[in-house]
């Protein structure tokens, strides 16, 4: 017997078993219900998910094909990984798919600025092209520590026409942003639809960033079985705030035999406490930025300073799902650290011709180690989330190399 | 009743509005924050709302995030600001001391042992910027059995089916963030704010307080002939940023020309 055969989550109120709910100042729970109401309204609407699927095949240029790494494969000396090709989306991640939905929910509901927060650049350069696609304004909070690591990302929005503001609050990344971006939505919240990047945030943000990222993983179920016959045995995705992962779990939960992993930013290792691993590590639970969840954070709830070489996984906490996930044994997590992610970084590249974003060689280092423990018969199914072109830079740094 | 709501009814009774000043615990120093709080009493304070120091402050402004970082580079916690209160009660049992902060150091504390800590301390009040009727039920209840009036905001964006729901949650009294915005903005809209206090009058059974954007005597005036409390927060943040130098003696002047100007708007 399935016991996930029925796994209907969230509550109406958000909640994902003791995670998620709605944590925000009082000036936004309006804006959180209209958003939800109109929500609800759009998933019903056939005109409004025609026009999404549209957008998504003909702009973006899905479905993503699934590319068997089969040089890589033979290498490594056992299983099979094949690659859920995220990387080839207009815009090179999956971050798009969620913005195009909410964007197109931004239009529905009369908003003409769109404000969004952004780690790697990624959210932010697929915020700001599709603000660039439906005319509206954008502005796009960046920790100032991203924008250094990441300023090919920070051109790209520019070239697209967003504002980008570079946030010197706090630790200067992700979640910092993500607080700049709420104070902006707490000022202009008539005028302004705030696009979370990542399936965290205030109910309704992490059910619906899930619901439009789901169409990763539910055309790998269909691919799949094109391609081999079979389902995979394993899905593996990074895990930062968790938006990708959640694309391609979700579809799959129910599916018996399919383990699902996500794999977090180690950072200098676990054990070292310089990491962006809350999964992992243990820590305990805690509410930020609207929602609780499993939480890196010292003893007096002072949320915690986060390690990691991806910017996009440089986030103390992680989406209520994978809390929930976690909690009932439906997908395990683990974490691998920088300089494993930079190897398969560079064994992608190299063997496959297929350079990965820093994120995304995570959950590909994590998937080498467990091939070579598996026979050759075993499918591991990556989530390749986004290309590496912005990470040029790091890596040249990394090496010593001015570019 | 509690110190609260005698501290209001009194006021209530004489005609006059309570004077709400807010200070960030620990800022510039924790070593300090007693003697400020002292400094408040003695410029007409009737409530002090005490900020809890926190890393990601969402809803503050510049001004009030620079006193968090100040606050936390000394590390002040939840449990050193309930042991200042602690402090301040050994030669202050009049003034109601109201904690402001954020949500996950309660959750991290627990909120029982929060909650009967920060009573014996001689807490009175607390308010969770980001925790809304929504998700505050186990936590308000948890509050009132220990004697601490569990306040709640309330926004220019609240529909009158959210004042219901504030109001069965809510005791002491309850805070009009007067615009849309973070502390510290200066764009307070009068006529605005009384077109909505009187909706929230009719809906809601505890005095109401005004905060947001309230940056000097002639604003605080105005806002006590429409209100049964006036709240200033980022302007004596500000005193504090300024520097040590005199700071007691310039937080009460300040508050002394709020008090006498909010005194004379009954006139």
């Amino acid at each position: 017997m399935n016991d996930f055969l029925r796994y209907d989550q969230p509550d109406l109120q958000g909640h994902f078993g003791q995670f998620g709910g709605i944590y925000v100042a009082e000036t936004l729970m309006p804006a959180l219900d209209e958003l939800r109401i109109e929500y609800e309204k759009a998933k019903a609407d056939p005109a409004f998910m025609a026009e999404y699927h549209h957008e998504l095949k003909h702009y973006v240029g899905r479905p993503s094909p699934i590319y068997h790494a089969q040089r890589w494969s033979e290498l490594l000396g056992g299983a099979q990984i094949y690659l859920k090709r995220e990387d080839l989306n207009h815009t090179g991640a999956h971050k798009v798919n969620n913005t195009i939905g909410q964007a197109l929910l931004a239009r529905r509901m009369g908003k003409k600025r769109v404000i969004a927060e952004t780690g790697a650049g990624q959210h932010g350069v697929a915020t700001a092209t599709v603000a660039a696609r439906y005319g509206l304004e954008c502005v796009v909070y960046m920790g100032a520590e991203d924008v250094k690591r990441q300023s090919p990302n920070v051109f790209r929005m520019k070239l697209l026409g967003a504002t980008v503001v570079p946030v010197e609050s706090g630790s200067k990344t992700l979640k910092d942003a993500m607080n700049e971006a709420m104070r902006d939505w707490v000022t202009n919240v008539d005028s302004t639809y705030y696009i979370i990047g990542t399936c965290a945030g205030p109910h309704p943000y992490p059910k619906l960033v899930r619901d439009f990222q789901c169409v990763i993983g539910e055309e790998a179920k269909l691919q799949m079985p094109e391609m081999i016959g079979r389902q995979p045995d394993y899905v593996v995705a990074c895990v930062g705030g968790g938006s990708n992962a959640i694309g391609i779990f979700h579809p799959y939960v129910p599916v018996e035999g399919v383990r699902l992993i996500g794999v977090e930013a180690g950072g200098d290792g676990v054990e070292t406490g310089r990491h962006a691993a809350p999964l992992t590590a243990n820590v305990g639970t805690g509410v930020l930025h609207g929602n609780r969840m499993y939480l890196m954070q010292d003893e007096d709830g002072q949320v915690a300073d986060t390690h990691s070489v991806s910017a996009g996984l440089d986030y103390p906490g992680v989406g209520p799902e994978h809390c929930y996930l976690k909690d009932i044994h439906r997908a395990e997590y683990v974490a691998v650290t920088d300089s494993e992610a930079i190897a398969a970084f560079h064994d992608l590249s190299r063997f496959e011709g297929i350079i990965p974003a820093l994120e995304s060689s995570h959950a590909l280092a994590h998937a080498a180690k467990l091939a070579k423990t598996l026979p050759k018969d075993q499918v591991i199914l990556v989530n390749l989330s986004g290309r590496g072109d912005k990470d040029i830079p790091t890596m040249a740094r990394l090496a010593g190399i001015e570019l | 009743m509690s110190r609260i709501q005698n501290t209001l009814a009194a006021l209530a009774q004489q005609g006059r509005q309570a004077l709400i000043p807010y200070i960030t615990a620990g800022d510039p120093r924790p070593g300090i924050t007693v003697e400020l709080m002292h400094a408040l009493v003695d410029g007409g304070a009737d409530v002090i709302e005490l900020g809890v120091p926190f890393s990601d402050p969402m809803a503050d402004g510049p001004v009030i995030q620079r006193a968090n970082e100040r606050a936390l580079a000394h590390k002040t916690s939840l449990r050193h600001v309930v042991a200042m209160v602690a402090e301040f009660r050994k030669t202050n049992a009049a003034t109601p001391v109201v904690l402001m902060g954020y949500a996950n150091p309660v959750e991290r504390w627990g909120y029982q042992d929060f909650a009967a800590t920060a009573h014996a301390a001689g807490v009175d009040g607390l308010l969770v910027v980001d925790m809304p009727p929504e998700e505050a039920e186990p936590l308000a209840n948890v509050l009132k059995a220990n004697k601490i009036d569990p306040i709640f905001l309330m926004a220019p964006t609240t529909p009158v089916s959210r004042l219901q729901a504030i109001d069965r949650l809510a005791s002491g009294y309850g805070y009009y963030v007067s615009l849309k915005g973070v502390t510290g903005a200066s764009h307070l809209d009068l006529s605005n704010v009384a077109e909505k206090l009187a909706v929230i009058k009719q809906h809601l059974s505890i005095p109401v307080g005004v905060g947001f954007g309230i940056r000097d005597a002639d604003t605080a005036r105005s806002v006590a002939q429409i209100a049964d409390a006036v709240v200033i927060g980022s302007r004596l943040v500000q005193e504090v940023e300024a520097g040590e130098d005199g700071l007691a003696e310039r937080l009460t002047a300040f508050l002394k020309g709020v008090r006498a100007a909010m005194d004379t708007a009954r006139a």
